[in-house]
Order: C-alpha cells, then sequence, then structure tokens
C-alpha cells in the first residue's frame, strides 16, 4: 500500500473510534456550537466594529467560534487522545508495527483537520442563515489559507504538549489550563475592546489571538483588502514550526507515568 | 510481539481491530481465522472496551498475529487469569503451535511451562540456569522417585523394604532409584497379605521442584522461565 494509502486508511479508523468515544465526541464536537448558540443568543444584537466594518457581535461570534473549533479539534483533541493512546500502550503497540510513526500522527492530524473544517462549515452556515454573516467572496483564498495554518500550527502544538503532560489523568488540567485563559483574551469568546497594555503583549505573543484576528480579517477584510493577514499567518506558522521542532524531538511512544 | 500491557484502541470491535493492524503488514492472516485462533469469534463485533480481562488478553495475542509471524513472543500470557480462562488461553496456545509457529512465552508459572513447551529454560538474576525439555530438566528424569502410602494396621512390612522408610504425617514414605523393582516387591507383597495401601503415590520431582532447588540461592524475583513451543 502507498504512503498515502496507509494515512488514510488509518485516518478511517481514527474516525470510527471518535465518534464512538462520547468525551471525544461531545467536547471536541459538540462543545464548539453549545458555545457558538449560548455566545450568539446572549450578546448577538450588539454592534461592533471590526477593521472599519460595523458588524453584528453574533457575526463577530461565528469568527470567533469557528477559530476555537479549529482550537479544540486541533490542539486539544489531539492533546487529550494522544496522552489517552499513549497510557494505554497504544502507541507504543503501533510503533511495533510496521506503520511509520510518521503516517501515524500524520492521520491523527488529519483527521482533527477534517473535523475543525466540518465546525467551521456549520458554524458558516450558521451564522448565514441566522445571521446574515457572509463569507466576501475574494477572502475565500485566504479563508483557506488561514484555516490551513492555524489547523497546521494547533495541531503541531497539540503534539507537542503530550511532552510535558505526565500521563492521562494530568492530560485535561494542563491541557486546558495552557488553552483556556488564552481563549479569554484572545478575542475569542469576549470581544477585545481597549485591553491593558500587558493584555495586549500577551496577546501578541500567543498564538490564539493571531489566529482569531486572521479570521476577522478574512470575514471582515479592510476595505480592498483580500483577508490575508501576513504578520498573524507569520507567528502562527513560527509558532506551529516550534510545536512541530519540540514534538519531534521530545514525543514519547511509551507511557510516561 | 505480544507484551504485557494492552494497547488497542478501546472503542474499535475485534473485528475492526484484527483489520487495522493486518493492514500494517505487507502478508496479514485473516481476521475470521485469527478470531476462530483465539476463541473470539462470537466477539466480532463487540468493542474492545466491553470485552474481559481473558478476552482482552487473547484479543491481544491475536493482533500479534495479524501479520502471520513465523515467531511469536508471548509475554506471561495467563497472568491474572482465573484457573478456566488459563485453560482456555493454553488451548489457543497449543493450536498456534499446531499451526508450524514458534512460540516463545516467558511465565511464572511451572504447570504452564510443563504443559505447554517443548523446551524451557530457567532464568535467575539475568542468566540462563538451565534448559532443555520440561520431562528432563535439570536431571528430572533420573533423580529419585517418591512412594507414599498409609500403612496398614497389623501387618507388618517385610524387613528390607521397612528399612529405608521415613515417616511423612500420617503416610510412610520411600525413595528409590529403582521404583519398578521397588513398586513390584510392594504390592506383590500388598496382595498376598490384603493389605490395601491406601493413598499410594508415586511421584517424582516436579518442574516446580527442580525450579526452587535450582533458584534457591539466587533473589527469587529476579528469576523467570522462558519456554518454547514449537
Amino acid at each position: 500500500m502507498s504512503s498515502m494509502g496507509l494515512v488514510l486508511r488509518q485516518v478511517r479508523f481514527t474516525n470510527k473510534a471518535f465518534w464512538r468515544n462520547p468525551a471525544a465526541a461531545f467536547f471536541t464536537f459538540a462543545f464548539p456550537l453549545l458555545f457558538l448558540v449560548i455566545f450568539t443568543t446572549l450578546f448577538g444584537s450588539a454592534g461592533i466594529t471590526i477593521n472599519g466594518n460595523d458588524v453584528s457581535v453574533a457575526t463577530f461570534y461565528i469568527t470567533g467560534i469557528a477559530a476555537f473549533s479549529v482550537i479544540t479539534a486541533c490542539y486539544t483533541n489531539i492533546a487529550m487522545s494522544l496522552t489517552f493512546a499513549r497510557d494505554l500502550g497504544v502507541l507504543k503497540r503501533v510503533k511495533g508495527t510496521p506503520l511509520p510513526g510518521w503516517a501515524y500522527l500524520a492521520a491523527r492530524m488529519i483527521h482533527a483537520v477534517v473535523i475543525a473544517i466540518l465546525l467551521v462549515v456549520i458554524c458558516l452556515v450558521f451564522g448565514m442563515l441566522l445571521y446574515d454573516a457572509a463569507l466576501p467572496a475574494a477572502s475565500i483564498p485566504a479563508f483557506i489559507v488561514t484555516l490551513a495554518v492555524g489547523a497546521a500550527c494547533f495541531s503541531a502544538l497539540g503534539m507537542a504538549v503530550t511532552t510535558i503532560v505526565p500521563n492521562a489523568d494530568a492530560a485535561p488540567a494542563i491541557v486546558n489550563a495552557t488553552i483556556l485563559p488564552l481563549l479569554f483574551v484572545s478575542d475569542v469568546f469576549i470581544p477585545l475592546q481597549d485591553p491593558p497594555a500587558w493584555l495586549d503583549v500577551v496577546g501578541k505573543i500567543f498564538p490564539v489571538r493571531h489566529f482569531s484576528e486572521a479570521m476577522q480579517q478574512v470575514f471582515f477584510p479592510p476595505a480592498g483588502s483580500s483577508g490575508f493577514a501576513a504578520t498573524h499567518l507569520a507567528v502562527l506558522a513560527a509558532w506551529g514550526a516550534l510545536g512541530l521542532l519540540v514534538a519531534v524531538r521530545r514525543f514519547s511512544w511509551e507511557p510516561r507515568r | 510481539m505480544v507484551l504485557q500491557s494492552t494497547g488497542m484502541d478501546p472503542y474499535l470491535t475485534v473485528a475492526e481491530t484484527l483489520e487495522l493492524f493486518g493492514g500494517y503488514y505487507p502478508s496479514p492472516r485473516s481476521p475470521e481465522e485469527i478470531m476462530e485462533l483465539v476463541g473470539l469469534t462470537e466477539k466480532a463485533d463487540v468493542r474492545v472496551t466491553k470485552l474481559s480481562g481473558g478476552q482482552q488478553r487473547r484479543l491481544d495475542v491475536g493482533v500479534g498475529l495479524a501479520g502471520d509471524p513465523d515467531l511469536l513472543f508471548l509475554d506471561e500470557p495467563t497472568t491474572g487469569f482465573d484457573p478456566g480462562a488459563r485453560r482456555s488461553a493454553w488451548d489457543m496456545i497449543k493450536n498456534l503451535a499446531a499451526t508450524g509457529k514458534t512460540i516463545f512465552l516467558t511465565t511464572h508459572f511451572m504447570d504452564e511451562a510443563q504443559y505447554l513447551a517443548d523446551r524451557v529454560a530457567i532464568i535467575a538474576g539475568g542468566r540462563i540456569i538451565a534448559e532443555g525439555p520440561p520431562e528432563t530438566l535439570a536431571g528430572r528424569d533420573s533423580a529419585t522417585t517418591i512412594i507414599r502410602f498409609k500403612p496398614g494396621d497389623g501387618v507388618a512390612l517385610p524387613g528390607p523394604v521397612m528399612a529405608t522408610a521415613r515417616e511423612a504425617g500420617e503416610l510412610l514414605e520411600f525413595t528409590t532409584a529403582n521404583p519398578v523393582h521397588f513398586l513390584h516387591e510392594l504390592t506383590g507383597w500388598a496382595l498376598a497379605h490384603k493389605v490395601a495401601l491406601e493413598g499410594l503415590e508415586v511421584s517424582r520431582p516436579s518442574l516446580e521442584d527442580v525450579y526452587l532447588e535450582l533458584t534457591r540461592a539466587g533473589d527469587p524475583d529476579e528469576t523467570e522461565i522462558e519456554e518454547e513451543v514449537s
């Protein structure tokens, strides 16, 4: 079988197991959609200005939850499922077969990206039907690139974070502690309006705000822009590269305990 | 290679797990065949998480067979099993050996080694201290035989026999290097005098006795039996 065939076959089995795992399916899939409904219902009617466009807060949340979906599907989901698989001895076992390690991880990543795309599309359709949100036609290339760079970045970081998680019991705490605070201060759950300077610095260092703002650039481009946010994308790519480097160097196929 | 830990996705079924692992190898054995061999045919569509411990262990072995290997390593395959599950695991291993595979397994159970193995090696402190077929390991076959029975009332044993007797609780115990001759004499005498020889027992040192004898010097925690079935 070709390498690509091997990877796709692995994706198929990963997908089967994913939907049968109630925790994975709920937290990765249902959670962002729940947040989408709650946030848009609670705060949707107010107005907000993004990149010179006057939009409703509901449409802000379409982009925010789209970004959140990519982050849970890639970062949280990959980090948790890999740590659990590692503790169960699944990774060790796979490593003992002729399947190359990279093919196993690539399959996990592709599966995560497929879930992320599915979630983003649901957000988009939800926004279009209920809140007249729209993806500007000129932004479609930027939308695809932003999604791809964001998904790759957070997948790499998800793999990297497993190297500091000692065991599956600690995984939810460490994974959530590293991502939840950032989600609150990075223009995802709450629109950022004149944040204090230190919060601004935090946002500029970590990748979450770069991703949410790159998404906003896609949906609400400044007049005449094609929606590409070059600086944000560059920072995301750098974080992704760092994550990949850590993962390649320190990834463990055996339980750490 | 079948390790002590399980290492399978809990949400896939038995058949799916075997299909998944088979796909990693160039000439896999079919899931149906493997399920037959390890006795999980009825559990084909049951998820791994719903299997009992013994069934998971058998699936473990099944996954080890997915690539149709000629040599299979089993690391303590029946540790933690109840006697019933152990018996069916043994049958499974016998089945596998009958298909012409070489099986290398480690165990702490002497009866397991005795029942399954063609060749046994005892490892203590990281070194093989004895090796051979279980029947003859460390001179088991040439060791003296122990004969025990409950002495009857009233009739005295013939003098020469009585001379070698030892008392072991209620029983009389004899050790002899020539059990055929000894038993012939003993039973001939018993028939002639109508003595029942209650609780008559003829035994040779078990594999366990050999093991304890051999490892007495070493640290018992570091010893392990390796055996080979082919």
